[in-house]
């Protein structure tokens, strides 16, 4: 689904922050992305989205080279992969359930096709009685589930989550966890972007590590 | 997500039912960015419909003018000793009378030409003792007016001492004064407006700033630019529309005011001064398509400028992906 061939990263005239990356991310796979903060596990993330293009290399995403795919279809290309930011970015003028169901609004559904659908997933992921709430109010913990049931709601066929469970304590990370396994079950290939050792220690998956600009992987 | 196991539900979750609230619009209804742009709009559109209503009513004004002055021409008649100046007179009017376009000859006659001089000489004239010209007033039709050199050349020949004045001179300059008028005020109204399309754009453009966030995840979760674009066109051609209403409104209460405040004082030197040189405070009806036009372009602006700004933040969010060095 994501090919990156010989592929090499560099902010301006500086030193290659991502260096000969040569990797695939198959349909229904699981994988961790994980290395040190700061090498470039977010980068990689955003040159998979399709918000950064590679200095050198191919990154073919969906069978399209990234660099060739004009700009009025990136947002149905972006359809198909659901992102969990770091920094969450939800809407604070919109409560979480509305946040949650943004991704099926702008794909212009009808509220009552997928209310029930937002509905369960937000309880799913313990968000239940925080429906009606704005994310001022929301906990960094809260937050995080929402964004991630925004990036889960469409059933993207690929899955980006950068640092997921960064603000949950380890049983919701579990429990989160278990909701990304499910996911990946039902088809879509999931990318984990994480520091958490145990986390990625609890099942026997893909590990990618980034460490100097360069990615070892351990299937 | 349908088929989870019940033993993965429920994470915190409440049996209550939950009652949701109405979607809220993607772009918030309100904001201090918004209400700025409003308050700002109504001052531009009221500054705006203002001189576009004074610019009209000079214009109309010095219309008046040329119209009252061209209206009427005078044939005047110097006396001299042994003269008949009634007879000449009469002479005069008939001639005038001849003509086509002429709608109407009056001799003003020896009381009322005192009348005319006692500003200067006082009352008690007596007019045989003064060498005082006299005048007969012909009115003309201003759509096909005589023909003034064949009028001339006709009461040369048959009246002794006539002169014909048609205002011409003093006509051309009025009309050189007010189109002089009409061209300053219509340079006013063009400097107000490009101010008000500046200050419109880069309002909006500010207001926009603080939506950049909401632009980039819409962008980010899936949304086509022309779906993005038209949530914000719509949202700020409403906060456009009441603004542009509220100032042309503004304008035409101001006019109203002014009108009430000049009819209170009508018949006071001010005031027929005033009259006199501007006209009343009225709107005519272009006066009030043109506040209207102001309107309607300044909400149609504001939604164009809006539409191109976000379809422009969305094009240099994907710029990004061509220039790594740009940050999100």
């Amino acid at each position: 689904m994501i090919d990156f061939d010989n592929v090499g990263l560099r902010y301006g005239m500086g030193p290659e922050v991502l260096r000969d990356l040569t990797f695939e991310v198959p349909r229904r796979s699981f994988q961790f992305l994980t290395g040190p903060s700061g090498a470039g596990k977010t980068t990689l993330l955003r040159l998979m989205f399709m918000s950064l293009q590679p200095t050198r290399g191919f990154v073919r995403v969906f069978g399209q080279d990234i660099t060739t795919i004009p700009q009025q279809e990136l947002p149905k290309l972006r359809r198909r992969i659901g992102i969990v930011f770091q920094d969450f970015r939800l809407l604070d003028h919109l409560t979480t359930y509305e946040n949650v169901a943004l991704p099926l609004r702008v794909r212009g559904k009808e509220e009552t096709s997928y209310r029930t659908d937002v509905m369960e997933l937000l309880k799913w992921v313990g968000l239940g009685d925080r429906m009606n709430v704005l994310p001022p109010i929301l906990s960094g913990g809260e937050k995080q589930r929402a964004a991630i049931a925004r990036a889960l709601i469409d059933q993207p066929e690929i899955l980006l989550a950068d640092e997921p469970t960064g603000n949950v304590d380890a049983p919701l990370a579990r429990r989160l966890l278990r909701l990304f396994l499910e996911l990946n079950k039902l088809g879509t290939a999931v990318i984990i972007a994480t520091h958490d050792l145990s986390l990625m220690d609890q099942i026997d998956a893909r590990r990618m590590i980034l460490s100097g600009g360069r990615l070892e992987i351990y299937e | 997500m349908n088929d989870m196991t019940d033993g993965e539900k429920g994470l915190g979750e409440n049996p209550r039912e939950i009652v949701l609230r109405p979607m809220a619009p993607i772009v918030p209804a309100t904001n201090i960015a918004g209400n700025s742009l409003m308050f700002v709009i109504s001052i531009m559109s009221f500054l705006a419909c203002l001189t576009l209503g004074a610019v009209i009513m000079v214009q109309d004004t010095a219309n008046s003018w040329q119209s009252q002055i061209s209206r009427e021409i005078t044939i005047q008649i110097k006396p001299e000793s042994g003269m008949d100046v009634d007879a000449e007179l009469a002479k005069a009017r008939d001639i005038a009378l001849s003509f086509s376009g002429t709608t109407g000859a009056t001799i003003v006659d020896t009381a009322a030409t005192a009348r005319l001089l006692e500003p200067w000489l006082g009352e008690g004239l007596d007019m045989e003792e003064l060498p005082v010209p006299r005048l007969v007033i012909i009115t003309i039709d201003e759509t096909s007016p005589p023909d003034f050199a064949g009028m001339r050349a006709a009461l040369d020949d048959s009246v002794k001492n006539a002169f014909l004045d048609d205002h011409r001179t003093w006509v051309d300059r009025l009309v050189a004064m007010a189109n002089t008028t009409v061209i300053i005020g219509l340079c006013v109204l063009a400097l107000v407006f490009i101010a008000t399309v500046l200050t419109v754009i880069f309002a909006t453009r500010g207001a926009l700033s603080g939506n950049h966030h909401i632009v980039e995840v819409l962008h980010f979760v899936g949304a086509e630019a022309s779906f993005v674009a038209s949530k914000f066109q719509k949202h700020f051609f409403m906060i456009a529309l009441k603004g542009a209403l509220a100032g042309g409104l503004g304008a035409t209460i101001a006019f109203a005011v002014a009108g009430l405040w000049a009819n209170a004082r009508i018949a006071t030197p001010e005031s027929d001064q005033a009259m006199a040189l501007f006209g009343g405070f009225s709107m005519s009806a272009g006066g009030y398509i043109g506040a209207l036009s102001i309107v309607v372009i300044t909400a149609v602006l504001t939604a164009l400028t809006t539409r191109i700004t976000v379809i422009r933040t969305i094009m240099e969010i994907d710029l990004i992906r061509s220039d790594p060095t740009r940050s999100i």
